[in-house]
């Protein structure tokens, strides 16, 4: 039902039902919206990166502009030695935009507004930085749970509060990103209902909240990629450079 | 008013918005576990897919054109400076042609000048020998003539006195009297005439 703020997050099947197994893999509203979104993606970066003129056009300007933003914010975080995450970084910081961007056209499916698919995301990449601080430093990443400088009365405290926080991070990552999308396309849901239900005497103040929040919305889909993104290379960067 | 109504309408839309919770029951489509299977499948493919070919494909490519249109640039940098350098060395070149020709047209007008100089020294010192040459001869000249002017004025004189006795006596008087009288006064008084 329209009314409910919450059926904009509903999953539905298109097609037929595809099961492999006891799995059920079945093409959703999420899928095509996934596949919008990397298609897009690869499609502005290709028309993006065809040409190499001295004096760029308007989708080449896009393209480097994007790489170069990206490529920037790893080498302030993380340093030189993230340069072979390069390609991941930014194919997630992509990903992320662009389903929060797609999301913010009326009628659309937010595939980041589901916990299931940014947990993935997080969980992947709490994983794999695990993987390279133990490949990169053996048992001696285990060092990160142990911050220099600190009593050692103290210490027994601090290091299970640091393996805590290390634990949680990706479900931080994943709650942050999910939440942020969730709660602001509900509120948009809310105040757009408020217009109609106040019709046209009362609706007005509604629909101006309804606007600015849009103009809020699509600041937060910019800035929660880019939370994800630095997130990543801010843990990327203790699996590399280990400091404590 | 409009107060009033705003207020009013918070209040209905939350009555409207618990009715509509109520009506839908089940909450969060998020927690469903139905298509969480599903969406992780195309998740992984989607983006696994995009991943290969932005890594494999296009980020090189825009890093290479970025790297292209970076040592482009710097070669165009380094070709200017280079020109830059020719052209401070050209105009330098310049300025010391310049400085050599302005030299040697000096020393030309001064050697001319000096030689020019001396040839009219020369000419004049020539000159002047023939004018004092000339003078020389005048005085000479001059000399010769004034010394022999008191025998002609002598001889004139005894002439013109023996035309004149003639003339008044009628009858030649002998010429050598009249000379040794002639000479006689003028030797008298040939100081009074011709002094120097």
């Amino acid at each position: 039902m329209a009314a409910n703020p919450m059926s904009q997050f509903d999953v539905y099947r298109i097609g037929p039902e595809i099961k492999v197994g006891a799995f059920d893999i079945s093409f959703t509203n999420a899928s095509l919206f996934m596949i919008i979104s990397t298609v897009s993606i690869l499609l502005v970066f290709n028309l993006g990166s065809k040409r190499n003129s001295i004096l760029p056009n308007k989708m080449q300007l896009l393209a480097e502009l994007s790489y170069t933003f990206v490529a920037k914010m790893i080498s302030d975080t993380a340093g030189s030695k993230a340069k072979p995450y390069f390609a991941f970084i930014f194919s997630l910081f992509m990903f992320v935009l662009f389903c929060n961007m797609f999301g913010m056209i009326p009628y659309t499916f937010t595939v980041t507004s589901h916990i299931i698919v940014t947990f993935i995301l997080a969980a992947f990449i709490f994983i794999g930085v695990t993987v390279i601080g133990f490949i990169k430093h053996g048992f001696g990443y285990l060092k990160l749970f142990v911050p220099s400088g600190v009593p050692a009365v103290l210490l027994p405290l601090i290091v299970v509060i640091e393996i805590i926080s290390y634990l949680s991070r990706p479900i931080s990552l994943s709650v942050r990103l999910f939440a942020n999308m969730m709660a602001g396309h509900t509120m948009m849901k809310v105040f757009g209902g408020f217009v109609i239900s106040l019709g046209l005497v009362g609706g007005w103040l509604p629909l101006s909240f309804s606007v600015a929040l849009t103009g809020l919305e699509i600041l937060v889909a910019f800035l929660q990629a880019y939370v994800f993104a630095i997130l990543t290379c801010i843990y990327l960067n203790d699996a590399l450079n280990l400091h404590h | 008013m409009i107060k009033k109504i705003f207020f009013q309408s918070i209040f209905f839309s939350f009555l409207f918005f618990k009715e509509a919770f109520a009506a839908e029951s089940g909450g969060m489509p998020q927690l469903n576990p139905e298509f969480w299977i599903s969406q992780i499948f195309w998740l992984v493919l989607t983006f696994g897919i995009m991943y290969v070919v932005l890594s494999k494909f296009i980020l090189p490519k825009i890093s290479n054109n970025l790297e292209s249109r970076k040592s482009q640039i710097l070669e165009n940098i380094e070709a200017a400076e280079k020109q830059r350098e020719d052209s401070e060395a050209k105009l330098k070149e310049y300025d010391e042609i310049i400085l050599k020709s302005k030299m040697e047209a000096k020393t030309i007008f001064n050697q001319t000048r000096e030689k020019t100089l001396k040839d009219i020294g020369a000419k004049k010192e020539v000159l002047d020998q023939q004018i004092d040459d000339e003078i020389n001869k005048a005085e000479k000249e001059i000399e010769v003539l004034r010394v022999g002017a008191p025998d002609k004025i002598n001889k004139i004189a005894i002439e013109t006195s023996s035309e004149l006795l003639e003339k008044l006596i009628g009858s030649g008087v002998n010429s050598s009297s009249i000379s040794a009288i002639v000479d006689d006064l003028s030797r008298r008084n040939g100081d009074k005439y011709y002094g120097n």
